[in-house]
């Protein structure tokens, strides 16, 4: 196996309007597992569909080690690409029964046998399904059938699997099994996992790495620590995490981590001078009894605390966790015990 | 390392030009050629001649009252049953709505068969019940009101499917605002629903005259014993006196039908196109109004519409080929099964005819279906420009009237096939091109709703899994668009089965289908005869539909015609 590369990859449709994929270069290393993050439109499963050879790049390339797989000129068809995928729709057979489905692959490789009904029998005991073999897709419950689309991307042991938010159409309770069940997967298999989504939370549970896709660029790679801890631009900020974005005059500031000392020295002076946008995370804002005043505009009970939105002097909204209750209206004082300048 | 150029796409090379090939062959070259036919004799000054003989204006004349009281007809029957059974709580729809439409799926020469059998002085059903008129009254169907009735009664489905597929697309919930807005019942249908449905009204009116001009069954049986043509049954006799002149004056008189069914045509689609509001709201359940005291008298009313329109002229049908001979009253004495031992194992004209066309109808169905579901894959399939402009010439043969496309493949294949010099007209091989060109459509279209259906990743999976194109076709996508495969088979071989126009063009001796067969023996005044080979027909159209209708639920929306 080897190391996935977009190198330059761009997409445009024929429809016109700007590029759905505009200059995309990301390395995957082998083993990796990578989540695409975007909102919808971003392009990230036109750059999925064009790993899996279902959509030509306009521009760029896409390489398996040093094997070309798609240009603008050429590629390899889909068929020839020793891929697996997991769709959205699961994309099951409605014909064939569980095992059927799970063993086409091998079928069309010419695997038969004692052989195929091996195969079969592992990687649907990999997904906790081999009382289900001879079912049809249709009786089986959304976690069931995402099971089985996952043991036949399991079965031929492909160099990249691909996973196109397989998410998004289970309930709250199996996604978190699912999620579990992919890890497993990733971690048995040891094969180059893809996963697109929209759901930050779901990227950092489950890549090693995470791509920020927004309009077609690509803004951001990173592990999910250090996105999270070191976003880059307002997209990505906005994006991965909870917070609130302020205009604050920071841009002259040589560190990106900014304290409360150097907070308070900056808003001290404020002349409206080169305005940076800045990301205060909410476990970072203290209620207390000094600091800025602020107002808060709205309280949501969560449970285990209460999440504020307190309007500041400036008219600049911040999000904070408050243990003790709190009303609307309320006028509080705020320590800012981390920032950071995106 | 395995490359290829397709772009993504899912279709192999060859596929585009395997679709223009089909397309080329079964739509562009015969209405092409009928075009240059048709403009060359326009002016090399044949036209000229043929244009102020009084004959073919008298023609386009009768042709368009004909079409028109026809239309008018069938937008009565057919709008009235598609308003009772749809809006209002009448029992029995499901019956009901089944047998209005069998009409459309009778071929019209039987349909004609059956009327002249229950009317006229020597109806057996009448002379039974002692009621008919005395002998050497004139048969009153023998008319330009009787052609125009039929037509009615024959279209009227057309009108019935299109008005109830608006309708059914009316949104309830704009129905319930009305009613929450204080409207009446009356008012809700004359404010909210009449208006909303008026595209469904002029769309199938504009069809049933489409098909009205085309007919030619109708009009043969019924205008030529009383020297009333029509523009079809008009050519059908120049071929009949066949001279020098015969293929400049036919292409023109096609063209003629092929311009009034375009009008037509044009007039459906720019009606429907501003149909946009049926996506809003909640759609596909349909207000209902009690009709409360009156609905006994709705009931009656429909049922007696079904008992005059199919019940009578069926019986009168069934009496007719049950007497003796023609004329001789029908009694339980007197009462045959002669006739139907005769064409079933007598007559060799008969026996040839059913095995001719279930042969070519057979072969058709399934030929095309290969041809459909390729075609139809490429169709949906593809991102190219070209797909919605070949999908439309896919569709004109079987928009167009058959004596239009039997005239142009006449002209096609008059002289020998060039290359390999062999001559099909005359064959049965003429006929088995003019089916294949017209019926594509009929083929075309569940195979199209099917594939459209058809989540496009259960494919893409199939590609990852390394399946090709052959065998992702095998492994996947026939098995899954196999009930609407199914469906087009039984369509095409039903539709086939009935047709009389273009075999009746296109036959010579020996290659008489079940249509010329019927048409013959009844011009040869055989009536029993007819009737016989008539009910048979019908008998096998029901059982057909009633297999269509077992499979309705397994099959795409709109893939069974009389369905909506």
């Amino acid at each position: 196996m080897a190391k996935l590369i977009l190198n330059r990859l761009s997409k445009a449709f024929e429809t016109g309007g700007r590029p759905a994929v505009n200059d995309v270069s990301l390395e995957v290393r082998d083993g990796g597992f990578l989540a695409l993050l975007g909102p919808s439109g971003c392009g990230k499963t036109t750059v999925l569909r064009m790993i899996a050879g279902f959509e030509q790049p306009t521009d760029g390339s896409i390489l398996l080690g040093d094997r070309v797989l798609a240009d603008a000129s050429e590629m390899v068809a889909p068929e020839h690409r020793n891929m697996a995928m997991v769709f959205q729709s699961y994309a099951l057979w409605p014909h064939m029964s569980v095992a059927d489905n799970v063993g086409y692959p091998l079928k069309v490789r010419g695997v038969s046998g004692q052989k195929r009904e091996t195969k079969i029998r592992e990687a649907l005991n990999a997904v906790r399904l081999e009382a289900y073999a001879d079912r049809r897709p249709a009786d089986l419950s959304g976690g069931q059938r995402q099971r089985v689309a996952l043991a036949r991307c399991l079965v031929t042991e492909p160099d990249v699997v691909l996973l196109d938010e397989p998410l998004a159409n289970l309930d709250r309770h199996l996604r978190q099994e699912m999620e579990e069940t992919f890890r497993e997967f990733h971690a048995r298999s040891g094969a180059t996992m893809i996963y697109v989504t929209h759901d930050q939370a779901e990227a950092m549970a489950l890549a090693t790495d995470v791509a920020v896709m927004s309009e077609g660029k690509l803004l951001q790679v990173a592990s999910p620590q250090e996105i999270y801890a070191r976003p880059e631009g307002r997209l990505v900020g906005g994006l991965v995490g909870q917070g609130a974005i302020l205009k604050w005059p920071a841009a002259s500031l040589q560190n990106r981590l900014i304290d409360w000392q150097a907070l308070q020295g900056l808003l001290s002076h404020r002349d409206g001078q080169d305005c940076a946008d800045i990301l205060v995370r909410p476990q970072d804002v203290e209620i207390s009894g000094e600091g800025m005043a602020a107002t808060v505009t709205s309280v949501l009970f969560e449970g285990e605390r209460y999440a504020l939105k307190l309007a500041l002097g400036d008219d600049q909204t911040l999000r904070a966790f408050s243990r003790l209750p709190v009303q609307v209206g309320d006028r509080v004082s705020v320590v800012i015990r981390s920032a950071w300048r995106l | 390392m395995f490359r290829s150029q397709n772009r993504g796409n899912s279709q192999p090379r060859w596929l585009f030009s395997f679709v223009i090939v089909v397309i080329f062959f079964l739509s562009v070259l015969p209405l092409g050629r009928l075009a240059m036919t048709g403009f060359s004799s326009l002016f090399d000054g044949g036209a000229r001649e043929l244009l102020s003989d009084p004959a073919v204006w008298q023609a386009v004349y009768d042709t368009l009252t004909t079409s028109f009281l026809g239309m008018i007809a069938a937008v009565i029957l057919g709008g009235g049953f598609a308003l009772l059974l749809t809006l209002f709580d009448v029992r029995g729809k499901t019956a009901l709505g089944f047998l209005f439409m069998l009409p459309t799926m009778i071929p019209p020469q039987v349909t004609a068969l059956s009327w002249i059998g229950m009317t006229g002085p020597s109806s057996a059903l009448l002379k039974a019940i002692g009621m008919a008129p005395p002998l050497g009254s004139p048969q009153p169907l023998y008319s330009i009101g009787g052609i125009a009735l039929l037509y009615g009664v024959q279209n009227a489905p057309l009108v019935f499917l299109s008005l109830r597929a608006g309708l059914l697309a009316l949104p309830r919930d704009g129905v319930e605002a009305a009613r929450l807005s204080g409207a009446s019942s009356w008012q809700v249908l004359k404010d909210i629903i009449l208006p909303l449905s008026l595209p469904g009204f002029v769309a199938g009116a504009a069809i049933a005259f489409v098909s009205c001009v085309g007919n030619f069954g109708i009009p043969a049986i019924l205008g030529i014993p009383a020297s009333i043509y029509t523009l079809p049954t008009l050519i059908y006799s120049k071929f009949a006196a066949f001279g020098p002149g015969t293929f400049a004056d036919v292409s023109l008189l096609s063209g003629l039908i092929a311009i009034l069914s375009v009008i037509g045509l044009t007039v459906e689609e720019r009606v429907l196109r501003g149909r946009d509001y049926r996506v809003i709201g909640l759609s596909g359940q349909v207000a209902m109004f009690r009709l409360g005291n009156w609905r006994a008298l709705g009931e009656l009313v429909l049922w007696l519409a079904i008992f005059i329109t199919l019940v009578m002229p069926l019986t009168a049908l069934i009496a007719s080929s049950l007497a003796p001979a023609y004329g001789v009253p029908l009694t339980p004495a007197t009462a045959t099964l002669d006739a139907y031992r005769e064409v079933l194992f007598k007559q060799t004209i008969t026996r040839t005819a059913f095995f001719n066309s279930v042969t070519l109808s057979l072969t058709t169905a399934i030929g095309l279906l290969v041809v459909t579901v390729l075609t139809g894959y490429y169709l949906v399939r593809s991102k190219s420009r070209l797909a919605p402009v070949l999908s439309a010439l896919a569709e004109i043969p079987y928009a167009l009237p058959g004596i239009v496309l039997a005239v142009a493949l006449i002209l096609v294949f008059a002289a020998p096939i060039p290359i390999i010099g062999i001559s099909i007209y005359g064959t049965i091989w003429i006929i088995l091109v003019a089916y294949f060109s017209s019926f594509f459509a009929v083929s075309l279209k569940p195979v199209v709703s099917a594939f459209r259906q058809l989540d496009p990743s259960l494919e893409e999976a199939a590609r990852l899994s390394g399946a090709g194109f052959g065998r992702r076709l095998i492994d996947i996508v026939v098995p899954l668009v196999a009930p609407a495969a199914g469906a087009s088979v039984i369509l095409v071989f039903l539709i086939a089965c009935n047709e009389l126009t273009v075999s009746a063009i296109l036959w010579s001796a020996g290659t008489q289908t079940l249509g010329v067969a019927i048409y013959n023996l009844d011009d040869s005044g055989s009536f029993n005869l007819a009737a016989a080979l008539s009910v048979l027909v019908v008998i096998m159209v029901i059982a057909m539909m009633l297999v269509l209708e077992l499979m309705a639920k397994r099959l795409p929306k709109g893939v069974v015609p009389w369905r909506s």
